[in-house]
């Protein structure tokens, strides 16, 4: 035991100078029902796992100090070697424990499925947010708007997610309003996210998707009703049309900063139903991935961040710098 | 092909490994032509079908892979040390952190465990070697050219850098072009082979070799996780291999299993995976807890508690493993009853393992326990591995799920499992049996030494990585800003990841050291064991194990027949010729042949790839009509070799 001492006491340190940040974690410190309720699941759990924790380590502390090999070694007992009522007890607490953690569990799933149960009444905004390598793009179908790595969403109103995927597998998440769900090609899954305050949140693609990955991010940032029907009609009366070699361009693995469009590439192609066509547009613009360490690829991408480029100034030459965010 | 797509070039670590790895072969080459040691190499080594022999190179061989697994999260950690660090770029630090996966848990986690099996199950059964002692040199030589294959990828071709995971259509021709992913899928499937075939091996082993007496409810704890083991093997790699093999065909035939092209299915991809991923988490925890339940018994000088509730627990826990996989992804949107489902099921998994927890407990309860190095990681492993355990539990439910997956906080998890389980396991079963392998033990003084500094170096490096997922950094970003507020506790967790580096390197010290300066044992029974292995009147077996198959009466035969004093002794009249198996070069040179079947497919090669196989099959016909039926000891050379021994 007095070997293990300083063990024990280490974790201990440890485990009070990370909690004692724990109001600073973002998963725990949520800007939304959605966030919230998986907080307190959170929360709900963590004092089962600790009170687990507690009955082990005393167990073995107790034990392992008892029945150490020293003199005067008292109550040894080679043979002894089981007790039903023992192990009756803890073949039954841990089922007790699986219970109690599985009905809230169960609740929670259910209920995320659905909008938040605070503003079931209203009607939740629907944007389709689609990955492709490595960028998002986000279509407000009702406004007829589209944006590249950034949304504004309304405070106190379900937003629906309708997630798709150009090309690799992709998670959306944005950590603060609530958990995250894939994006995939040819598939199209739904995620019911709210605002409950105003602010800029992060989001990213959690899901490993290759070389950018690190940088698949986008920011979230919710405002009042009015504030964002103005930007809507704004956005809809000042920035450009999406065309159709624009977006080809958009499909092209890489990054691009923020960009704003007064149509959306729902009117030609859903990527929930048609998965080949990044694919195809990439064909289109002669782009072929190559070896990632051969001198062809430095090229490709050399080339590739030039088109990225010329997108970009495309899109702000049309309409200034109106950028409405 | 050009020139600069088949070698990896302008990285000068990669030069680095370039010179090193010429440097070594010549020098593994002069060693062995000075001192004259090929046909030592070839006689005891490569053509030996003896299973302890098979196990020490399956050990060490994944002592090699640790260290290789090892130097790749020291890159990342090292990367990660500080917000926005070059010292990586993007692709690099991807192909480091699949290759670090890939390697750890199939050429580390995996051999070390089956090397161990193979040095001590039929030793504690009573055997003398196992059902099919050719087919184990098959498994181990598939595995290890399997490993080499893989291994070679970061200098010639580039290594996979889709994860370890490999989903598709990540892992595709269109997004993941070039040899990279074809060695992760060649090299996976050949080791594949390997395992399948152990499983077969030791499960006919097992079931049909015991000692007489030894029912199986009088079987070590070890050779039982060894059995379920077995089952779970049979039962989860024929998915891997199918899953791989139809992943070799979209890349090399153009097929659409898994494409994004030909309404491919990328989910189908990831149910496989896991059909097989999650049985395989059970493949490599169930022998370690096997091993502690033989070491804590061990050392507390007791016999295990609850044997029978130990036996249907790990039954239980074989059986869920095929029950859970969904709960690897349960963001992928399979609606709200799948997902109740599978929370549950995974919940339920947490029974079975805390009841083997608490009968561990009692083990020692009432034991008079000794702190040997063994124990020592027996006793890190229940400390450690219940904060992986209820981690675990947080993981599976599924709602709080959607915040934790894809962060440090799973990161964390699931090396708080395999590295206080598995490698905690690997270390403590390589110290116990050690001097059953080499006749001595390793230092004890230097062994705990070992023991405080991983141990705390593992704490340092993962406790921090839970409260970094909370705060949402996710798993395989190769750098992050210094906005995000991660950069204390990742250094903290670097500072970690060298303190387990530093530790690998004092064992290896110790092998060395001992090897020079401990005292040689002159018994079998090193520990004063419980279990057959220790019953062998030499400290390392002779090649057929034992001289007389022992008479089994009950649990801890041996261990009972010291406290009686009755060992019996063994007399010349007792000895009857000994049957045992010839040597064969043919699955060393079969598994050369599978090498170069599978360079040709990883470079499209097909004149490459068909000449392997033709080699391949060629082999196996060879084998079919070889009418080797192995040879006789002679009751003279038993007597002189266990008398020389005496």
């Amino acid at each position: 035991m007095r070997r293990l001492k300083p063990f024990f006491t280490f974790g201990l340190l440890m485990a009070v100078f990370m909690l004692s940040g724990c109001s600073d974690m973002i998963v725990l410190d949520p800007k939304g029902p959605v966030g919230a309720e998986q907080r307190d699941l959170i929360m709900y759990s963590i004092w089962f796992m600790l009170f687990i924790l507690l009955v082990v380590y005393a167990l073995t502390a107790f034990i392992v100090y008892k029945y150490r090999d020293r003199k005067n070694h008292k109550g040894y007992d080679p043979d002894n070697e089981g007790s039903h009522l023992l192990e009756t007890i803890w073949w039954i607490i841990p089922i007790i424990i699986v219970i109690a953690l599985s009905i809230p569990t169960v609740k929670s799933i259910y209920s995320l499925e659905g909008p938040p149960e605070e503003s079931k009444d209203q009607k939740p905004l629907v944007i389709h947010a689609t990955s492709v390598n490595w960028k998002w793009v986000f279509s407000y179908p009702e406004q007829d708007i589209e944006t590249v790595n950034y949304l504004h969403i309304p405070e106190d109103r379900p937003v629906l997610f309708k997630l798709t995927s150009a090309d690799s597998m992709a998670s959306f998440w944005v950590p603060q309003l609530g958990g995250q769900k894939y994006a995939m090609a040819g598939m199209e899954t739904e995620l019911y996210l709210q605002a409950d305050e105003q602010g800029t949140y992060e989001g990213r693609n959690s899901n490993f998707t290759g070389e950018g990955f690190t940088n698949h991010t986008f920011d979230v940032m919710a405002m009042s009703d009015a504030e964002f029907e103005k930007w809507a009609s704004e956005t809809k009366a000042h920035a450009p049309e999406l065309s159709k070699g624009q977006y080809d361009k958009l499909m092209l693995p890489g990054h691009v900063k923020e960009m704003t469009f007064s149509s959306t590439h729902l009117d030609w192609v859903d990527h929930a139903t048609n998965a080949e066509y990044a694919l195809d547009a990439r064909e289109r613009l002669g782009y072929e991935e190559k070896i990632p360490h051969s001198r062809a690829a430095k090229e490709e991408k050399k080339k590739r961040e030039e088109e990225m480029k010329k997108l970009e100034e495309s899109e702000s030459e049309s309409h200034g710098d109106s950028h409405a965010h | 092909m050009k020139w600069d797509e088949f070698f990896v070039t302008g990285d000068p670590m990669i030069y680095g490994a370039d010179v090193s790895i010429v440097l070594t072969m010549v020098g593994i080459l002069f060693y062995l032509t000075k001192y004259n040691k090929w046909k030592w190499l070839w006689d005891e080594w490569l053509t030996t079908v003896d299973h302890k022999k098979l196990g020490i190179m399956y050990i060490v061989s994944a002592v090699l892979m640790l260290f290789r697994g090892g130097v790749d999260a020291l890159l990342m950690r090292t990367q990660l040390a500080v917000p926005e660090a070059k010292f990586l770029d993007s692709q690099h630090y991807n192909e480091i952190f699949t290759t670090h996966g890939t390697i750890m848990i199939i050429f580390m986690a995996m051999p070390f465990l089956i090397g161990l099996i193979n040095v001590v199950v039929p030793l504690q059964i009573g055997a003398r070697d196992v059902a099919y002692p050719y087919l184990n040199a098959v498994s181990f030589w598939t595995f290890f050219i399997g490993a080499m294959l893989f291994n070679i990828s970061f200098v010639i071709g580039g290594s996979p850098s889709a994860g370890w995971t490999s989903y598709m259509p990540l892992a595709s021709n269109e997004l993941s072009p070039g040899p990279g992913q074809n060695y992760y899928l060649l090299g996976l499937q050949i080791a594949g082979i390997g395992t399948l075939l152990t499983g077969i091996n030791f499960l006919v082993t097992i079931l049909k070799m015991r000692a007489p007496g030894m029912t199986l409810f009088r079987m070590p704890m070890f050779t039982w996780s060894s059995l379920v083991t077995m089952v779970i093997i049979i039962f989860a790699f024929p998915i891997l291999t199918v899953a791989l093999a139809l992943m070799t065909f979209d890349r090399l035939f153009g097929s659409h299993f898994f494409t994004l092209q030909g309404a491919g299915m990328d989910m189908l991809w990831a149910n496989l995976f896991w059909l097989w991923g999650h049985p395989e988490v059970y493949i490599v925890i169930l022998p370690a807890f096997g091993m502690f339940s033989e070491i804590i018994s061990t050392f507390s000088r007791k016999t295990l508690f609850g044997y029978k509730a130990m036996i249907w627990s790990m039954l239980l826990i074989a059986g869920y493993s095929f029950l859970v996989w969904v709960h690897h992804f349960f963001t992928m949107g399979s609606g709200a009853l799948v997902n109740s489902v599978f929370s549950i099921t995974t919940m339920a998994i947490g029974i079975p393992t805390g009841v083997k927890i608490f009968n561990w407990l009692f083990t020692m309860y009432r034991g008079k326990i000794q702190f040997t190095t063994p124990m020592l990681w027996s006793l890190g492993f229940i400390v450690n591995f219940v904060i992986g355990g209820v981690t675990g539990v947080m993981l599976a439910m599924a709602a709080a799920d959607y915040q934790y997956h894809n962060t440090y906080f799973l990161v964390s998890h699931f090396h708080y499992v395999l590295i206080a389980g598995t490698v905690f396991a690997c270390f403590a079963g390589l110290i116990y049996w050690y001097p059953k392998m080499f006749g001595y033990k390793l230092n004890e003084r230097i062994g705990k030494w070992v023991f405080w500094v991983f141990t705390i170096g593992f704490n340092v490096c993962f406790f921090p990585q839970y409260f970094l997922g909370l705060d949402g950094m996710p798993r395989r970003v190769y750098t992050y800003s210094e906005e995000s507020g991660w950069g204390p506790l990742n250094m903290v967790s670097t500072i970690g990841g060298f303190m387990m580096g530093i530790a690998f390197l004092i064992l290896v010290y110790n092998m060395y050291y001992s090897f020079r300066y401990a005292k040689r044992e002159t018994t079998g029974d090193a520990w004063d064991g419980r279990t057959l292995e220790w019953s062998t009147p030499t400290a390392m077996p002779p090649f057929y194990n034992f001289a007389k198959i022992p008479e089994v009466t009950g649990l801890d035969h041996f261990w009972r027949q010291k406290q009686a004093g009755k060992v019996e002794k063994l007399k010349a009249e007792d000895i009857k010729p000994i049957h045992m198996p010839s040597n064969s070069g043919v699955p060393f040179i079969m598994a050369s042949f599978f090498f170069v079947a599978g360079f040709g497919m990883v470079f499209d090669w097909m004149w490459m790839a068909i000449a392997g196989i033709i080699g391949v099959f060629g082999t196996l016909f060879y084998r079919s009509f070889e009418y080797d039926d192995g040879y006789y000891v002679s009751v003279e050379e038993v007597i002189e070799t266990e008398k020389i021994s005496k």
